[in-house]
């Protein structure tokens, strides 16, 4: 082809010269001489060069060698201005890089469907009341949708249980769950050894059957085929092993390592259709049916059970949501905003760079004018300008993978339980494509002003200026860019800013407890102690006494129902005297803590009125409770609760009001005020009924108060509770700050990054503005020189100088703020206590970026400052 | 500079290939000559820019209408490129002038109405 190609432009050159030729032949024999005759032919050919240059693109393959051609001009100026290109590709790998880091957790969390076949037609189906929202479903009104509705090829239900797993070398506490049959049909997960759960034994009475997950296997069994048919023992009782679930299959980010059949359970409270146990269900649609259609569907259902059971399923609906939005909706918002906010630092990177092949292509301008000059069409100086820009932003691109890569390790690792789905992140396909094209667009967007800029230079000016021609235009759009710059920059600013003062606000809060050196942690108990109430009760007792003896606990409680930012339960209840409401809907609800006397002391939850619960509140006593300010407040309004009685539904009690505790920010700190249910009421451990006690003996979950360092305390309760019962395996230990901390991940998340690429932006954009003032400097040297000489003082150039700066600053805090108070509209539930218009942060960060600005407007002024009349005028 | 010849090879395209092939049709010629035919024969209306006229030829001989072969020519002693019809290239001239004649006729009936009824 090569060989080809040298004869083409062989024939074509001498094809010219024969034009040429024969033209003057033909000028010379009408009168003109030789070398007019000449000249006037070479004046009718026109420009040779170019002439030549679009008989080549005739040929059409062409294209693709002058790409070749480009990209080995592109490399080789690359390679001789190392530094430009350094700067650029740094700038670029980072402003890329932040965008391909966000991008791929966008595409792990939201984007990629779940790993599961046809994932996209399983749904997530919970119960609805009227008055609060999502409620939990029951276990007897799943069956029934499963029974009734048309519309899911499968609908299996799930509850999460941990067991204590025996028989099987050393004791354990494992994470398990409870299924129904078709659960592993339903998600589309096949058993990698063995079979699942067969209908008849999803029954009551039915042989207990267990499937493990592939770590327990590998764990307890050395992952040897013959597992199937083993016995393990959960909780005492034997479990015959039926298979294994691959290790890839975790729901909500919790691998389970045992499955038991969730219709074997036969605690008459988990078969109450009243009584909300935490069961999920989740269908599978059938094929060709739509969200919408199986909502209508499910609906009849829903209306139908209202009917058959009105006590229970009165004002009960039931919501579908698709099951990916399930686990990743709230995620969406502010992954949204931070993949908004990621693209503001790529506009400034490039604006930069733009910036930079702005002040370095006055430095080129001769040399475009003589490519002009030797044949070069416009066309063809902005294809090679932008080739050179790609290729900058594609080898920008290759670091900022790097940093990607990088950047969403550190970000996870450090807030690993603000984001669903984050073992599913990675560098895949998409995000390598996304990276490529973001790499070229950026490429083009950075490299098209200047390439323009410099294709409508003009030839003769240029050769005949030395250089210094249409550099007027340049300044423009370079002041243009800085501004542009500096108003992302402080939309950026705006929006940590806001951030930062909503997460100040949040941790002033008063969370109506005392986080510090708080400790929670579960524990097991020997099995079947269940169905020993008295031994339960000592056992109970005996766990109490030993946890408090241990040096550094001061106070411990045993917790049952909610605990504070984590796990709700939930009690309906009616007021003394009035009758018992028809349905559960139309009770009244209540948030219950079940506790011990030493509660409010480990918590440090003040007590406002009367007194909290005694060893003396136990089994033999009156029921007693005590109620919190809000409960006080919305079902007492004008009179003392002290002393009135109230219906506690699931307990079946009617306890004495006797004291009044502080409210506890149960929901988190930041949403508290919005939840549905804030009553809260707390009730003594020791009055559970005999009925409702033996729910409690698998594990129990404790609170203690300490002193001294955590992990010291924590290895002093594990050993003190193993020496007391091999059996007591304490499990699952948290901190409450780290609960509470916890609750607020999400948004310091979004803090954090916010606040990574606000600093990004103020760094890039100080740089722009410090590479144009510079710039300008250089350029105005002459000017200054001819000022100073006329008798201008330095502080007259400093101050020239530095308005320069300051007026484009201005401009771009002025457009900032204005876009910012549009954008952070945007944001506005994200926010804790200040608006998008917070004065504070506004000010604050307009005062910041200008600060910023002026000092890298100083460096370069006080250089200018420094010019000598002398230097600068013999310099031209 | 490109962007003007690039503008005027489009205005011309149609009509530049009749011209061509038309001054072919006389047999083989180098691009001078046929840039001579193209002026002599419109008597001078037509100045065809080189700009045009190469990329024209070499456009074509790619389309398969014409070829070109280094011939001795006649009037003096050394070879020039010349360029000929082929077989497409007749085919496409008249279809051009089918198309050309259609198209004068159509434009004379818009310019002189009255005249046709």
């Amino acid at each position: 082809m090569a060989d080809k190609r040298k004869n083409r432009e062989k024939d074509l050159d001498r094809e010219v010269r024969d034009h040429l030729e024969l033209d003057a032949e033909a000028k010379m024999d009408r009168g003109l001489d030789a070398d007019e005759a000449r000249f006037a032919a070479q004046r009718d050919f026109g420009n040779t060069t170019m002439v030549r240059e679009v008989t080549r693109e005739m040929w059409g393959w062409t294209s693709i060698e002058r790409l070749l051609q480009d990209v080995r001009y592109g490399l080789r100026m690359i390679r001789r201005s190392p530094g430009f290109a350094t700067v650029a590709i740094l700038t670029l790998a980072l402003g890329i890089g932040a965008n391909s880091a966000l991008f791929s957790v966008v595409n792990g969390v939201l984007l990629n469907p779940l790993p599961y076949p046809e994932s996209e037609k399983l749904v997530s189906v919970y119960a609805k009341t009227s008055n609060f929202g999502v409620s939990s479903n029951t276990y007897l009104n799943i069956l029934d949708w499963q029974k009734d509705n048309h519309s899911f090829a499968g609908l299996a239900a799930q509850r999460g249980a941990n067991y204590f797993l025996t028989g099987a070398g050393e004791g354990e506490r494992v994470r398990g769950s409870m299924i129904s049959d078709n659960f592993f049909t339903v998600m589309g997960v096949p058993p990698i050894l063995g079979r699942t759960f067969r209908p008849d034994e999803d029954q009551v009475g039915a042989a207990p059957v267990a499937l493990i997950g592939a770590g327990l296997w590998s764990r307890k069994f050395g992952s040897s085929p013959d597992v199937v048919g083993k016995v393990i023992t959960l909780n005492g009782k034997s479990h015959v092993v039926v298979g294994v679930i691959p290790a890839s299959f975790s729901l909500y980010e919790r691998p389970s390592d045992v499955y038991v059949p969730i219709g074997q359970w036969d605690a008459p409270m988990f078969r109450d259709r009243k009584v909300p146990f935490g069961t999920e269900a989740v269908g599978r649609l059938k094929h060709g049916v739509t969200l919408q259609m199986a909502q209508a569907d499910i609906d009849q259902v829903a209306r139908n059970l209202e009917r058959a059971y009105p006590e229970a399923d009165k004002g009960m609906s039931v919501g579908l949501t698709s099951f990916k939005d399930s686990l990743v909706g709230d995620s969406r918002p502010f992954l949204l905003m931070l993949l908004g906010s990621v693209g503001f630092v790529l506009l400034i990177a490039c604006s930069n760079v733009a910036n930079l092949l702005l002040a370095r292509s006055t430095g080129r301008a001769r040399e475009f004018a003589i490519r002009n000059a030797l044949g070069a069409g416009g066309a063809r100086v902005i294809r090679q300008l932008l080739t050179e820009s790609v290729l900058l932003a594609i080898a920008g691109g290759a670091l900022g993978l790097g940093v990607a890569h990088w950047g969403t390790e550190a970000v996870l690792r450090t807030l690993p339980q603000a984001l669903p789905r984050t073992h599913e992140i990675r560098l895949d396909l998409n995000v390598l494509l996304f990276t490529l094209g973001v790499s070229l667009l950026v490429g083009v967007l950075f490299g098209l002003t200047p390439a323009l800029k410099m294709s409508r230079v003009s030839v003769a000016e240029t050769l005949k200026e030395g250089g210094r021609g249409s550099s007027g235009v340049r300044q423009r759009t370079q002041s243009t860019f800085v501004v542009v710059e500096l108003a992302l920059a402080l939309v950026l600013l705006v929006g940590a800013g806001l951030m930062v003062r909503s997460m100040a606000g949040l941790w002033s809060v008063d969370p109506g407890f005392n986080p510090h050196n708080v400790l929670t942690f579960d524990m097991t108990l020997p099995a079947g102690l269940g169905q020993n109430l008295p031994g339960l009760r000592s056992a109970f007792r005996q766990v109490h006494e030993t946890l408090t003896a241990i040096p550094g606990v001061q106070y411990a409680s045993m917790q049952g129902g909610a605990l504070p930012m984590s796990g709700a339960g939930e009690v309906p209840f009616w007021m003394e005297g009035e009758s018992k409401p028809a349905t559960q809907n139309e009770m009244k609800t209540a948030i219950y803590y079940l506790v011990e006397p030493d509660y409010l002391k480990v918590m440090e939850t003040p007590l406002l009125r009367g007194r909290f619960f005694t060893e003396q509140e136990n089994e033999h006593t009156q029921p007693v409770a005590v109620i919190d300010e809000v409960f006080a407040r919305k079902y007492f309004p004008n009179e003392n609760p002290i002393g009135k009685r109230i219906n506690l539904g699931i307990f079946e009690m009617q306890p004495e009001i006797i004291g009044i505790a502080g409210h506890v920010k149960h929901w988190g700190l930041d949403s508290d005020a919005k939840a549905a249910i804030q009553a809260q009421i707390y009730v003594s451990f020791m009055q559970l009924s005999d009925q409702l006690l033996p729910l409690t003996a698998n594990d129990i979950n404790m609170t203690a108060r300490i002193q001294g360092p955590t992990g010291d305390v924590v290895k002093a309760v594990r050993a003190t509770m193993a020496k007391l019962n091999s059996n007591h395996v304490v499990y699952g230990v948290e901190t409450m700050d780290e609960i509470v901390a916890g609750s607020l991940a999400g948004r310091r998340f979004s803090m954090i990054l916010l606040g990574v690429f606000a600093a990004l932006a103020l760094i890039l954009s100080s740089i722009g503005i410090y590479g144009v003032i510079s710039y300008l400097v250089g350029q105005r040297t002459h000017e200054i020189g001819i000022r100073m000489a006329l008798g201008a003082t330095r502080s007259d150039v400093l101050k020239l100088v530095l308005g320069q700066g300051m007026k484009m600053t201005l401009a771009g805090v002025a457009i900032g703020l204005v876009t910012a108070i549009g954008l952070t509209r945007l944001m506005s539930n994200m926010l804790f206590h200040v608006t998008g218009t917070d004065p504070v942060t506004l000010a604050g960060v307009s005062v910041l970026l200008t600060g910023v600005a002026f000092l890298a407007c100083y460096i370069p002024a006080r250089r200018a400052m420094r010019v000598d009349p002398i230097v600068a005028l013999r310099y031209e | 500079m490109k962007e003007r010849y690039k503008n005027r090879i489009e205005l011309l395209q149609g009509t530049l290939d009749f011209m061509i092939l038309q001054a072919l049709r006389w047999g083989p010629q180098h691009g001078y000559g046929i840039s001579l035919v193209i002026r002599t024969n419109s008597r001078e209306a037509f100045q065809v820019p080189t700009g045009s006229l190469y990329p024209a030829l070499h456009r074509m001989e790619r389309k398969g209408w014409i070829t070109s072969s280094w011939e001795i020519a006649k009037d003096r002693n050394r070879e020039f490129k010349f360029y000929r019809m082929t077989v497409a290239g007749k085919k496409q001239l008249a279809t051009e002038e089918s198309k050309w004649n259609q198209l004068v006729t159509a434009i004379g009936r818009m310019m002189r109405p009255a005249e046709e009824s």
